[in-house]
């Protein structure tokens, strides 16, 4: 493949790009995102190529990202020349050969498309393209457009742009969306001053956690004295119940590339590293080749644009540790060391990685940025809220119908996330509460619905941003034991190196878990709040400084489950084990037998066909029995 | 033995080659051994240190520090039992109980015969499958805990 050197070799590509983008025949693209795979998508691939193969269809099969609707997963999207792009839900291996079948008939008659796509929108170039001429044959008129969908209504896509669209495997699709103008834009026209400016123009801040404003860091990063200075992207996403940054690195890796040498030039950098944490090989591997087209093409490498700038990109693999997403402990992890945080009054943008400036980004602050150069500071800015501009990518997973990955403009009420976004809780239960920001994070109860959600909001109802995690909890989520829950995680996540962190969360880790284990005593709540204090205070780095959050935030708005704990012994979600009993209410008893046969312990007994019991001295309270039931006749209380 | 000691020698010199024997690349190269190994023996630990000319005291920092690291052997197939946010909602706990009874182990241990080892995965990122528990690197999405002994079957074979 020649290089590309000039605007027009650019515009090449792109048109190479846009010929299997939206080819003349017909097109399936299946969604192989982790998420996609778990749930059958690999099956679905070959089962598809299969039947293509032997029926010789004239059919592109390709493999694309995820939409984000991953309870729909499998997800099989059809493009016929002519006609709007059609989306099929929860596809299996073995309805693929209906799903041809249809397909040559022209009909939906078998299997229903939730959604149609009419056009595809660029965000990058600022307009959409038609399929075909834009008409939408009668048959398809029943089927709701992805903007009908609730899910999708409101939504604005620009870190996750093309995901679920293009090959991420193809860089001239990358190109046909409008992929590498932004760099072209930055390094054949504007000087690295200019960049900065946009970008601070532009008022995007850090999508990572902490929420510092990108351009200010760029400016530090290339005032900073120094000849040798690193640009890194931070993959390490760790907070669990966030994967945005694992479905962009997976479905469009160069969105990240793009926005790192544009990055990498602003600051007068030469040397890029992007560490992906361990547990997405996908991830590394999409990267690892989109790293290798963009060298093939000149995009990475000597002379980029024939501008005389000189940047490359390496990966680097973690090896499992939370801390590491933590700047400091990040870059040690780069040098081969073990991921420490050290003090921040020593500013990485000086002093970083090999004790030389480095700037430090996450994957969707880099991947907003293409956009912002193509489209302009000004109107990112323009989207979002004041202090918080531009959009925010969300997992909104847990007790939840519409489980999924959502991008949203900043300051978008909570309410609409969860309940038209996200189609509230299901099988009728009562919302209790969003978990935000990861194990720094907080709790966001009910009654404060109305939130706005931005980076300020969140943090003055006591939780944060973080990565954007938003795990949904019902009335079956006990708070105490959520609590218990994120303390552990840090204290086993806790590097060890400074004490407050070490000693004070495997003390507050105690005092929950006695909690939850019915052996709270009067003055633990006091107890934990006044060591949060302490350890907020003594903390070197943010790991500590906000382990305590969790509790806190749940203290705060959820006191009475604390209480119901300590003072009366009773756990109101049904949840901790010591604390719960489970039984069989004999009303709606069959005697099926169900519960019998799966008891580890045999507490389920009874006769067919008679109301069975469970006896409270061997019962483990494993929950194998009231996953088993049919007929909702087992008891927690 | 000595014959075994310098194919393990010149094993591990490939390993090291591929990172140019950049100290920085230390985690990498335990990332290969482990996949060569299946986990860290100490004596190729011992032999890093002299290979790359860092204290045995770093290998060791470096191979206890992270939780991808193995100083046991592991079995043949390593199930991991995810602990993210929305799986622990959803019950993973059950989940991680309900597998120690089934292979008779308990979190952090390997059967006796091999087969298994059984760990808990801070997140695996797939929240939206949750409960979700990895074995051999294949996701099982909506986990109960009556799949369990007909998935774990598959595996024995």
């Amino acid at each position: 493949m020649s290089k590309i050197n000039t605007l027009e070799d650019l515009n090449k590509a792109g048109k190479r790009g846009l010929a299997t983008l939206i080819p003349s025949g017909t097109k399936i693209m299946v969604g192989m995102a982790t998420s996609g795979i778990a749930s059958g998508a690999q099956d679905v691939y070959h089962a598809l190529d299969r039947e293509i193969r032997e029926r010789r269809l004239d059919i592109i099969l390709s493999r694309t990202g995820s939409m984000g609707m991953d309870c729909m997963e499998p997800l099989v999207d059809v493009l016929e020349p002519g006609k709007p792009r059609l989306a099929y839900g929860k596809i299996t291996a073995k309805k693929a050969p209906t799903l041809l079948e249809q397909i040559a008939k022209g009909t939906i008659e078998t299997i229903k498309p939730f959604y149609r796509m009419d056009e595809e929108e660029s965000i990058i170039l600022g307009k959409s393209k038609r399929y075909g001429d834009g008409s939408v044959p009668a048959y398809l008129k029943e089927i709701p457009t992805i903007k009908e969908i609730p899910f999708y209504a409101k939504q604005v896509k620009i870190a996750t742009r093309n995901c679920g669209l293009i090959d991420p495997e193809s860089i001239d699709e990358y190109i046909a969306k409008g992929g590498y103008s932004g760099l072209y834009k930055a390094i054949t026209g504007m000087k690295p001053e200019a960049i900065i400016k946009e970008v601070i123009a532009s008022g995007l801040r850090g999508r990572g956690g902490g929420g510092f404003p990108a351009g200010i860091k760029w400016k530090t990063c290339r005032e900073a004295k120094g000849d040798v200075k690193y640009v890194i992207c931070n993959g390490d996403e760790g907070d669990p119940g966030a994967y945005m940054d694992r479905s962009v690195m997976e479905g469009d890796p160069h969105s990240v590339i793009e926005g790192m040498i544009i990055g990498a030039f602003a600051i007068g950098s030469h040397d890029g590293y992007i560490y992906v944490r361990n547990e997405y090989p996908l991830a590394v591997a999409n990267l690892g080749k989109a790293i290798e087209k963009a060298r093939e093409y000149g995009l990475l490498g000597k002379n980029i644009f024939n501008s005389g700038f000189d940047f490359d990109i390496r990966i680097s693999k973690g090896a499992g540790a939370f801390v590491c997403g933590e700047s400091t402990a990040l870059m040690a992890s780069l040098e081969g060391a073990a991921g420490e945080p050290r003090a921040k009054y020593i500013h990485t943008v000086e002093h970083g990685l090999w004790n030389r400036p480095s700037n430090l980004n996450n994957v969707e602050t880099w991947a907003n940025v293409p956009a912002i150069l193509t489209r302009g500071g000004k109107w990112f800015a323009g989207i979002g809220a004041q202090n918080s501009t531009g959009t925010k990518v969300f997992s909104v997973v847990g007790k939840i119908n519409n489980i999924g990955l959502v991008e949203v403009p900043m300051g978008t009420p909570l309410k609409d996330i969860v309940y038209d976004i996200g189609g509230g809780v299901p099988h009728g239960r009562k919302f209790k509460a969003v978990q935000t920001g990861g194990p720094s994070g907080g709790c966001i109860p009910e009654k404060l619905i109305d939130l706005r959600v931005d980076f300020d909001e969140l943090w003055k109802a006591g939780s944060m941003m973080g990565s954007g995690g938003m795990i949904v909890m019902d009335d079956r989520t006990c708070m105490v034991d959520i609590a218990r829950y994120f303390i552990e995680f840090l204290e086993s996540e806790s590097c060890g190196k400074c004490i407050p962190c070490r000693e004070g969360v495997r003390r507050m880790r105690d005092i929950l878990e006695d909690i939850c284990a019915g052996k709270g005593q009067a003055g633990d709540v006091e107890l934990l709040e006044t060591m949060s204090q302490a350890i907020i205070d003594g903390s070197l780095c943010a790991l500590g400084g906000s382990a305590p959050n969790p509790v806190l935030s749940t203290i705060r708005y959820f006191r009475d489950e604390y209480d119901a704990h300590i003072k009366e012994g009773r756990c109101p979600a049904g949840v901790c084990k010591a604390l719960i009993k489970y039984s069989v209410d004999s009303e709606t008893c069959t005697g099926c037998g169900m519960c019998v046969k799966v008891c580890p312990t045999g507490a389920a007994r009874g006769e067919k066909k008679q109301p069975h019991v469970i006896d409270e001295a061997t019962c483990t309270r494993c929950g194998a029995c009231l996953e088993s039931c049919k007929f909702d006749a087992i008891n927690v209380k | 033995m000595e014959t075994a000691r310098t194919d393990e020698r010149t094993k591990l010199r490939e390993i090291i080659a591929r990172y140019h024997g950049e100290k920085s690349s230390l985690i990498a190269i335990l990332q290969d051994i482990q996949e060569a190994y299946n986990y860290l023996p100490v004596a190729i630990l011992k032999m890093v240190g002299q290979e790359m000319d860092i204290p045995l005291m770093r290998v060791y920092e470096v191979a206890t520090f992270y939780n991808a690291f193995s100083l046991t052997p592991r079995g043949k197939n390593v199930v991991e039992v995810c602990a993210g946010t929305a799986c622990h909602v959803k019950g993973a706990i059950n989940l991680l109980e309900n597998l120690e009874r089934e292979l008779e182990i308990k979190c952090g241990e390997t059967t006796k015969d091999e087969t298994f080892t059984l760990e808990q995965v801070r997140c695996l990122g797939c929240c939206s499958l949750a409960p979700v528990v990895r074995i051999d690197g294949n996701i099982h999405a909506y986990l109960t805990q009556q799949q369990i002994p007909d998935i774990l079957r598959n595996y024995r074979k």
